[in-house]
């Protein structure tokens, strides 16, 4: 398929996207506000990291006062998680990728981007993935700017219809999977119930969101991998 | 008194080099049988770990994000799309809040 057909299969797949990134954003946008940043700082902020849980650590480090070097290693720790979506999207490129479109791909790094693109049955053709960045992105950096200038205006009903897209995503991204493959279902389960109990239980209130999801996520998979390797037929990761 | 602009180009580099160095470094298909495995189950796991239970405090009750969470599952088991299983989910939030 072309470039520009994939780029534009991409933008569809980013509606949905942007749409929560909106709304989530806006949430966003009032906690940079209570940390003294202006609309034009949440927003950069937003445009250059995309990443909703690292902001919120950002903003709340910065409104406490704290180092430079404490702020650098949190947003370390709570986006390691892209680490792993980036070396799975290292695999799942197609042949040919130049440095440069890989540079690119980077940036597109969010935890629905990353969501969508694995999910292709092909190659990914990184345009896709640019396709899916150019609606997506601009959705959490307006979010951000709302959020930041006019406070929670919106309704919280619609807010709170508009959150759960995020995740009605993920959801058509791991129960696919699930059907094909027996493993792929029990791990959700696992994931399921070991996220719930670290997220309830209180001994683990002091490790921070993103921390536990890398935990978690590489604790699973690698127990999986090596309980459960993958035949080498199925090369498509 | 810190710079905002340093907090926050200081963040976007950090996050922008977790980004993309494993991408710009891995070139070549991992031949390895367990590194391959786990990056196969990685985003699987990830994404479920991060929908649930973040999905419960998403909305206004708990109840109506059960109901988009089995709904969700629901559609994209007999095959629906990303989109309409995002939207739909969502819509069912907006409609059970009506009544809850």
């Amino acid at each position: 398929m072309s470039r520009k057909r994939n780029y534009l299969r991409g933008m569809k797949a980013g509606i949905p996207i942007s749409l929560g990134y909106f709304a989530v954003a806006i949430t966003l946008g009032i906690a940079a506000k209570d940390a003294g940043l202006t609309a034009f700082q949440a927003t950069l902020t937003s445009f250059l990291i995309n990443a909703s849980a690292g902001e919120y650590i950002g903003f709340t480090l910065i409104a406490a006062g704290a180092s430079y070097f404490e702020v650098f290693l949190m947003e370390a720790i709570a986006n390691a998680r892209y680490m792993l979506m980036s070396a799975a999207l290292s695999q799942k490129l197609k042949p040919g990728t130049n440095t440069i479109q890989r540079m690119l791909l980077g940036y597109c790094i969010t935890d629905e981007n990353f969501g969508v693109s694995i999910a292709l049955d092909e190659r990914l053709d990184p345009f896709y993935t640019y396709g899916v960045a150019t609606v997506a992105i601009p959705g959490w950096s307006l979010g951000t700017l709302c959020g930041a200038i006019l406070g929670s205006v919106l309704p919280t009903s619609l807010l709170s219809a508009l959150g759960v897209s995020l995740y009605g995503m993920f959801i058509s991204v791991f129960v696919p999977e699930s059907k094909k493959n027996k493993i792929v279902a029990g791990l959700v389960v696992v994931s399921f119930v070991l996220s719930y109990i670290f997220s309830r239980v209180p001994i683990f209130d002091g490790i921070s969101q993103g921390v536990k999801i890398i935990v978690l996520t590489v604790v699973i998979s690698l127990a999986a991998a090596l309980i459960f390797p993958v035949k080498e037929d199925k090369k498509d990761a | 008194m810190h710079n905002v602009y340093i907090y926050i180009f200081g963040m976007a580099l950090v996050t922008y080099l977790i980004r993309v160095l494993p991408l710009t470094l891995i070139r070549k298909e991992i031949k390895n049988r367990t590194i391959r495995s786990f990056l196969y189950y990685v985003p699987y796991v990830t994404l479920a770990v991060m929908t649930f239970p973040a999905i419960l405090d998403a909305t206004q009750s708990p109840i109506s994000a059960v109901a988009a969470l089995a709904l969700a599952v629901v559609m994209a088991w007999f095959g629906m799309g990303l989109f309409p299983v995002a939207v739909l989910s969502s819509v069912a939030v907006f409609v059970l809040e009506l009544f809850l």
